[in-house]
């Protein structure tokens, strides 16, 4: 049963792993893709992992994945900080549809 | 079941290499490269599944914590400032 | 010395821009502070080598050996409280958070795979302000790490008068007050518990 979900679950996080990568082709610039591709290949990840805790239940293997899911959800997000704060200061300009700018107003 | 979500994240990991390839500012390249560090992880905790040895997570481990420290030092580069301030 | 001191940098998080002072993190460092970075660097080490129902006695103690060094080394960048992580509220809480964390990152993620699979790709970006309550490091950064996993939005900067630059794919409102409403009003009440 638990082998089940666990597989079930590692299909949802390789579904979510693909539209953040498909994400990452169709959206217009570097914030829109550094986003969606970060929400989704994070949550996809971390889905992985908890398919294999699921599927191996307590054992090394589920609890090295128990880590990676902390580890991911937390480095992942600052990565994606990082990466875009230092697009902005290296003056890459937001799309041109965008609505506004308040940060390279208020620099 | 698990070879379809290989085969999945095969062709996440071949849409990154085509925004590595072609990603029009260098911060593009960037995202993709972390994100293929990330999917690489995801690789990793697959095979431990299938061939169901532990050590594969901890090579998963070990190459998320030296890619995330990879994309810091890639933003910090992008910001135009020096390693160590 | 060996890091000078920068006045203006963005240090809301230890390792990527906060200039650490050297002299005051291994000269006087605060009992409890170590006892801090000691028991959570124990705790993973023990997490990583599990099976110790046959206990291996070589093993937990070259990782208390390990956690006591690093622990002595790192007190000065751990958090500048550690006595209220003995709180057991806190603890009640931070698995709130936890499950409120999951429900918004499904939401964001069904959000991110509408937009990305709809044939015309429906965004609307922008990059917003957004003033946050928060005063400790550790609080403002799982907010801006919980603002980048929720619908719609990243964080892109933070300043010292504690205003947050937000990308939002969708914007709704580019007025302070309303996105501020919008963004980080879903997070900001569990993190002041459990962070202050």
């Amino acid at each position: 049963m638990s082998e089940i979900a666990g597989q079930a679950i590692i299909i949802i996080g390789a579904l979510f792993n693909l539209f953040g990568c498909i994400g990452l082709i169709r959206l217009p610039d570097v914030y829109n893709r550094l986003q969606g591709a970060t929400k989704c290949v994070t949550l996809g990840t971390c889905s992985i992992m908890l398919g294999v805790l699921i599927s191996a239940g307590v054992s090394p293997t589920g609890m090295k994945a128990l880590a990676a899911i902390v580890f991911i959800a937390i480095t992942a997000p600052t990565a994606a900080h990082a990466l875009s704060r230092g697009a902005h200061k290296s003056g890459i300009p937001l799309w041109e549809g965008s609505v506004v700018d308040k940060y390279e107003e208020e620099k | 079941m698990i070879e379809f979500a290989l085969s999945l994240l095969t062709v996440s990991a071949f849409l990154c290499l085509f925004r590595i390839g072609s990603g029009p500012t260098p911060a593009d390249r960037m995202v993709a490269i972390d994100i293929l560090g990330i999917l690489v992880v995801g690789f990793c905790a697959l095979f431990a599944v299938i061939t169901d040895r532990a050590f594969y997570l901890n090579i998963a481990l070990a190459w998320g914590l030296l890619s995330f420290i990879g994309t810091t030092a890639l933003a910090k580069y992008l910001e135009g400032k020096k390693f160590d301030e | 010395m060996l890091y000078r001191k920068a006045p203006n940098t963005h240090n809301w998080y230890s390792g990527y821009n906060k200039v650490i002072n050297v002299e005051e993190a291994t000269e006087k460092p605060k009992i409890s502070k170590v006892v801090f970075v000691f028991a959570v660097t124990l705790a993973v080490w023990l997490l990583f080598t599990w099976p110790f129902a046959p206990v291996d006695w070589a093993t937990i103690i070259a990782g208390s050996i390990i956690s006591l060094i690093s622990g002595t080394i790192l007190a000065g960048v751990a958090t500048q409280h550690p006595i209220k992580a003995l709180n057991p509220v806190r603890y009640f809480w931070a698995a709130c958070y936890v499950f409120a964390l999951a429900w918004w990152v499904m939401v964001a993620n069904l959000d991110v795979a509408f937009r990305v699979l709809h044939p015309d790709v429906p965004i609307n970006p922008g990059i917003v302000k957004v003033k946050t309550k928060l005063k400790s490091d550790s609080a403002k950064t799982a907010l801006a790490n919980s603002i980048t996993l929720t619908p719609g939005t990243m964080t892109v900067d933070l300043s010292d008068e504690g205003h947050l630059y937000v990308h939002w794919i969708n914007i709704s409102s580019t007025e302070v007050e309303e996105a501020t409403r919008e963004v980080v009003g879903r997070f900001e009440w569990l993190l002041r518990r459990i962070f202050e």
